[in-house]
C-alpha cells in the first residue's frame, strides 16, 4: 500500500507545512489526542529554516549554527506526539469546506479535516535586476538550500547582494563551511537607520539583538561590504561580472556566482486560492492574510501560523504554531483559549519592526527602473511591457493576466506577483492595496492530467450553492 | 448625481458592449452600467469558442449572422480579438453517436443549413490526428474557431467608447421605475435616466427581469475550465463532445484549454466560485481517453465563470412583454460568446427600427409567463424543472 493510500480520508487537524510553525502546531494537536496530519512538500521535515535538519550531510554543528539545530528537537517532538507526518506531499487545493487535494508520488487524493492550519512559510521577495535570469545568478535562499540539503558550496568568486537577515546568516554559514565570499553588496538604503530608530527600544529586549550583532561582526571581519544603490548581472552564456552603482559612481567585479536576496514575504498562494482575504502591509511590503491573534482567518476552520501569516522568523513561527495548535484544541475538544493566548505572548517580544525597517529593500530595487528587465520569468514579460499595459488602461494584476499572461505560468505569480503589484501601483500613483493581487486559482502547484483523471469522479450536479 | 442617455445598458459584458457599439453605429447614445468591470465574469473567462456547430436550430439564424461579423471582426472593433478559424469538430465516440450525427446533419440540410458536414474516420484523423482509435467520425463546421474572450470584450468596450458611448464600471443597479416617458434607474452612483433600457446583466439579469414583473428562472452556474502548461502543437480545430461533456482546444501558445460545461458552485452575491474537483476529474478522464498524448500534460490552473442558464438553454432576447422601452439580452446558457456580436446588432436594430428579419420568437420572454409573473417570487428559488419549456 502506498503512503497516499494509507492516509485516512478525514482528520481532526491537517497542517500544511512542516517548518517551525507546522511542526509546533501538529505536535500540540496530536499530543492532545487529535488525529493530526502534517503534510510537507520536501523530502524531510524542517521547512526552509530547518531544511534537511534530520538528513543534512553538514554535521559540524557550528557551520549551520545553534539556531538551526533547534529544528531537530522540533522534529523529535512531532514524532513523539503521534502526528502523522507525510513528506513529499503537495497540497494543491484547499476549499472552504476544508477539503485538501494532496499529491504524493504521482497520485492524488482528496482529504478532509475539521481544522486546517496553513504553515506554508515564506518565499524570497523577487529581485529583478538586469541579467538576473543568467546562469550563475541565483537566490541566497536557493544557495542555502543546497548547503543544508547537500553540503554544496559555490566554487569560484562569489558575490552576495541585497539585504535582510538571511543574507548575513548565509554569509556566515558559507564562511564557516569553508567557502569564500568576495564581496557583499549591501543594498539597504542608508536612510533605513533612521526608519529603524523608533523601533530600537522594543528591539533592545529581543534575543535577536546580541545574535545579530555577533553575526554581522563575524562576517564583516572577513568580507568586504560595499553599500550600493543599483546593480546588474552581465555575461554572455552565463554570469561574467556584476556591475553596480554606489553613491560615488560605478563599479564592477568579475564573479562566477551572484547570490541575490532582499527579504522574505509570506507564501500566500494556498490561502489566497482558498479565498482568505489579504491586505497590503506597508512595513513588510507584501500581502498578509487576515488572521487574528490565534491565527484564525475569517474562513471557518482555516488558520494560518508562522511566516505564512507574517514574517517573524523561526522563533515567532514556532510560538505562533503552538498558538494555532491550542486554538484548534480549544475548538475541537472544547475548553478555553487561555493556553493559546499564553503561547502567543512569548512571540511578542521579538522586536521584528526594527528588523523590517533596518533591512527594508529599496524602492529602486523593488521597482525595476530599466524597461528591459524581465519581471515574469514564466511568460518572459518585462517591466516596460507592464508599464505600457498600465498606460493602455490595464487596471490591475488580474487584467494584466489577459494583457500579458503575467501570473498565468506555472509559478502563478510566486516569482513576479509583488513586483507586478508595485509596478502597477507606482504607475497609477495609488497604494498597492488599491491595485490588489492576482486571483489565484488551484491547483496552486501544477498537477498531471493523469493524476487528476484518477481522482474519484462525479457526473452528478454539485449540491448546495444558490 | 443624475445622468441621462438615449439608452442605458445594464451589464458591461460582451453582450452589453456589443449592443453599445452597434447603437453608436446607428447614432444612438448609450450608457453602459457595469457592477464590476467588463469581462469580469462569463464574458471574460469563458472558453472562447466561436461555434455554429451543434447549436439548437432556433439559434442558427442568429449564429450564422454573428459568424459573418466574426469573419470581419477586425473591421468592426480594430482588433482581431485573437479569432482564428481552424474549425470545430464534434467527435462521435461510438457508432450510435455517429448515426445520430448523420441524422442531425441530414435534418439541418433539409432546413437549408449546410455548415455542418459529416466526416468519417479518415477525415477525422486528418483534422485531429491525436484522437483515440475508438472514434468512428464526427461533424466538422469548418468556418468555426475560437477567440480570446477577455480581449474580445475589451475590444468591443474600447470601440464603443471611441465612438462616444460611456462604459461606467463599479456601478450596480439596485432598481428601476418608470417615470413619465422615461426609466429611472437607482444605482450605487446615483440615478440614471433613459427612455430605453437593455437588460444584459448576465447571471444577475433575472433580478432586473423580476423587478420588471416578468421573472425568468435562471440557474446560476459556475462553468469550470482548466488549462495546461505549454505542449508541442498537436491539434488545430476546437474539439467538442456531446455524449460526455468536453470542449478542448490548443491555444496558439501551446497551452490546452479544457472545458465543456461541468459546473462548480457559484456564489453570485460574493462574485465567487468554487471548483468541484470530482467533476474536473471527469473532464480529465475524458481527455485522457480521447487524447492519450494528454496524459502527461500538466494542469496549471482551473477556474470558473459565473453564468446563467435558462430552463430550455435558449436566450431571452428581444423586447419586454410588459413594458415599452425595455429589451432583454441574457440567458445565453453557456454558449453566448459567439452570438454576442450578432445579438448586439439585433438589439440595436430593434431599438432603432422596431423590427428585425431574424426569427427571434423562440427567444421571447413570453415563454416564461407561466413561471409566476408578477408574484415576485425570488427567481433562484424556482427549480429548473418547473419551467421546462
Amino acid at each position: 500500500m502506498t503512503a497516499l493510500a494509507r492516509l485516512q480520508s478525514q482528520y481532526d487537524v491537517a497542517v500544511i507545512g512542516a517548518g517551525p510553525a507546522g511542526m509546533a502546531a501538529g505536535a500540540e494537536t496530536a499530543a492532545a489526542g487529535l488525529a493530526t496530519l502534517v503534510l510537507d512538500e520536501n523530502g524531510a521535515p524542517g521547512g526552509q529554516i530547518y531544511r534537511a535538519v534530520t538528513v543534512t550531510p553538514v554535521r559540524a554543528p557550528d557551520v549551520l549554527g545553534a539556531a538551526y539545530w533547534r529544528g531537530a528537537e522540533l522534529v523529535a517532538e512531532l514524532a513523539a506526539s503521534g502526528a502523522e507526518l507525510v513528506t513529499g506531499a503537495v497540497a494543491w487545493s484547499l476549499s472552504r469546506d476544508l477539503e485538501i487535494a494532496v499529491s504524493l508520488a504521482g497520485a492524488s487524493r482528496l482529504i478532509r479535516a475539521r481544522r486546517v492550519i496553513l504553515a506554508t512559510g515564506a518565499l524570497e521577495r523577487p529581485f529583478a535586476i538586469p541579467g538576473w535570469t543568467l546562469p550563475g545568478v541565483m537566490t541566497v535562499g536557493g544557495a542555502q538550500s543546497l548547503l543544508k540539503a547537500s553540503g554544496l558550496i559555490p566554487q569560484g568568486r562569489v558575490v552576495l547582494a541585497g539585504t535582510g537577515p538571511l543574507l548575513w546568516l548565509y554569509a556566515r554559514q558559507l564562511l564557516r563551511a569553508g567557502g569564500d565570499v568576495a564581496c557583499i553588496l549591501d543594498t539597504a538604503p542608508a536612510t533605513n537607520y533612521l526608519r529603524a530608530l523608533p523601533h530600537l527600544p522594543a528591539f533592545l529586549a529581543s534575543p535577536y539583538l546580541g545574535e545579530g550583532l555577533a553575526l554581522v561582526r563575524e562576517v564583516a571581519r572577513r568580507v568586504r561590504v560595499r553599500r550600493i544603490v543599483a546593480l546588474a548581472a552581465r555575461g554572455g552564456d552565463r554570469l561574467g561580472e556584476v556591475v553596480f552603482h554606489t553613491a560615488r559612481g560605478e563599479g564592477r567585479m568579475p564573479c562566477e556566482h551572484l547570490l541575490l536576496h532582499q527579504g522574505l514575504a509570506p507564501n500566500v498562494n494556498l490561502a489566497l486560492s482558498a479565498g482568505v482575504p489579504h491586505r497590503w502591509d506597508r512595513g513588510q511590503l507584501c500581502w498578509l492574510p487576515a488572521a487574528d491573534r490565534l491565527g484564525d482567518t475569517p474562513l471557518p476552520g482555516i488558520a494560518i501560523a508562522g511566516d505564512g501569516a507574517r514574517i517573524g522568523g523561526a522563533r515567532v513561527a514556532e510560538a505562533r504554531g503552538r498558538v494555532a495548535g491550542h486554538a484548534a484544541i480549544a475548538a475541537l475538544k472544547g475548553g478555553g483559549r487561555r493556553a493559546a493566548h499564553r503561547a502567543g505572548a512569548r512571540s511578542d517580544r521579538i522586536g521584528r519592526a526594527f528588523l523590517d525597517a533596518l533591512f527594508r529593500p529599496s524602492r529602486r530595487l523593488r521597482l525595476p527602473a530599466e524597461d528591459g528587465v524581465v519581471v515574469c520569468r514564466c511568460e518572459e514579460v518585462t517591466a516596460g511591457e507592464v508599464r505600457a499595459a498600465v498606460r493602455q488602461g490595464c487596471a490591475g494584476p488580474n487584467q494584466l493576466k489577459a494583457f500579458l499572461r503575467c501570473g498565468m505560468g506555472p509559478c502563478q505569480g510566486r516569482l513576479c506577483g509583488l513586483t507586478i503589484t508595485e509596478l502597477i501601483a507606482d504607475q497609477q500613483r495609488v497604494a498597492p492595496q488599491q491595485v490588489g493581487y492576482f486571483r489565484l486559482r488551484p491547483p496552486v502547484k501544477p498537477v498531471a492530467l493523469a493524476e487528476l483523471a484518477a481522482l474519484p469522479r462525479a457526473e452528478a450536479p454539485a449540491p448546495g450553492g444558490p | 448625481m443624475t445622468a441621462a442617455a438615449d439608452v442605458i445598458i445594464i451589464g458591461g459584458g460582451l453582450h452589453g458592449c456589443a449592443t453599445a457599439l452597434n447603437l453608436a453605429l446607428r447614432g444612438i447614445k448609450a450608457i453602459v452600467l457595469e457592477k464590476d468591470y467588463p469581462g469580469r465574469h462569463a464574458s471574460g473567462v469563458n472558453a472562447g469558442g466561436v461555434r455554429m456547430l451543434a447549436r439548437h436550430p432556433a439559434e442558427l439564424p442568429l449564429s450564422l449572422a454573428a459568424m459573418e461579423i466574426w469573419t470581419k471582426i477586425g473591421d468592426l472593433v480594430d482588433d482581431d480579438c485573437g479569432f482564428s478559424s481552424d474549425g470545430q469538430v464534434l467527435i462521435a465516440e461510438s457508432q450510435h453517436e455517429f448515426d445520430a450525427m448523420e441524422e442531425r446533419v441530414r435534418a439541418l440540410r433539409v432546413q437549408g443549413f449546410v455548415h455542418e458536414e459529416l466526416i468519417g474516420v479518415a477525415e477525422l484523423r486528418r483534422l485531429v490526428p491525436a484522437v483515440a482509435q475508438h472514434c468512428p467520425g464526427g461533424i466538422v463546421s469548418r468556418r468555426d474557431g475560437a477567440a480570446d474572450p477577455f480581449r474580445t470584450t475589451q475590444a468591443f468596450r474600447r470601440k464603443a467608447v471611441e465612438l462616444g458611448q460611456r462604459v461606467l464600471t463599479g456601478i450596480a443597479v439596485n432598481g428601476l421605475v418608470r417615470r413619465g416617458g422615461s426609466w429611472s434607474l437607482q444605482t450605487t452612483a446615483g440615478t440614471f435616466r433613459a427612455p430605453i433600457v437593455v437588460n444584459a446583466a448576465g447571471a444577475w439579469a433575472d433580478r432586473i427581469a423580476a423587478a420588471l414583473g416578468e421573472p425568468v428562472p435562471l440557474e446560476v452556474a459556475a462553468l469550470m475550465l482548466m488549462i495546461t502548461a505549454r505542449m508541442p502543437p498537436f491539434v488545430k480545430p476546437v474539439v467538442i463532445l456531446r455524449g460526455r461533456k468536453l470542449s478542448f482546444k490548443q491555444l496558439r501558445n501551446g497551452t490546452v484549454l479544457i472545458g465543456g460545461g461541468h459546473a462548480g458552485r457559484a456564489f453570485r452575491d460574493e462574485n465567487r466560485t468554487e471548483l468541484d474537483w470530482r467533476k474536473l476529474a471527469s473532464s480529465a478522464h475524458t481527455v485522457a481517453e480521447l487524447f492519450p498524448v494528454m496524459r502527461a500534460a500538466s494542469i496549471v490552473r482551473a477556474w470558473a465563470g459565473i453564468e446563467a442558464r435558462t430552463a430550455d438553454e435558449l436566450p431571452v432576447l428581444g423586447s419586454s412583454e410588459r413594458h415599452a422601452g425595455i429589451y432583454h439580452q441574457f440567458g445565453f446558457s453557456g454558449h453566448g460568446f459567439q452570438l454576442a456580436p450578432g445579438a448586439g446588432a439585433l438589439i440595436a436594430e430593434l431599438i432603432a427600427t422596431g423590427r428585425t428579419n431574424l426569427p427571434i420568437a423562440p427567444f421571447s420572454i413570453a415563454r416564461f409567463a407561466e413561471c409566476g409573473a408578477g408574484k415576485g417570487a425570488p427567481a433562484e428559488a424556482a427549480p429548473r424543472a418547473q419551467c421546462a419549456g
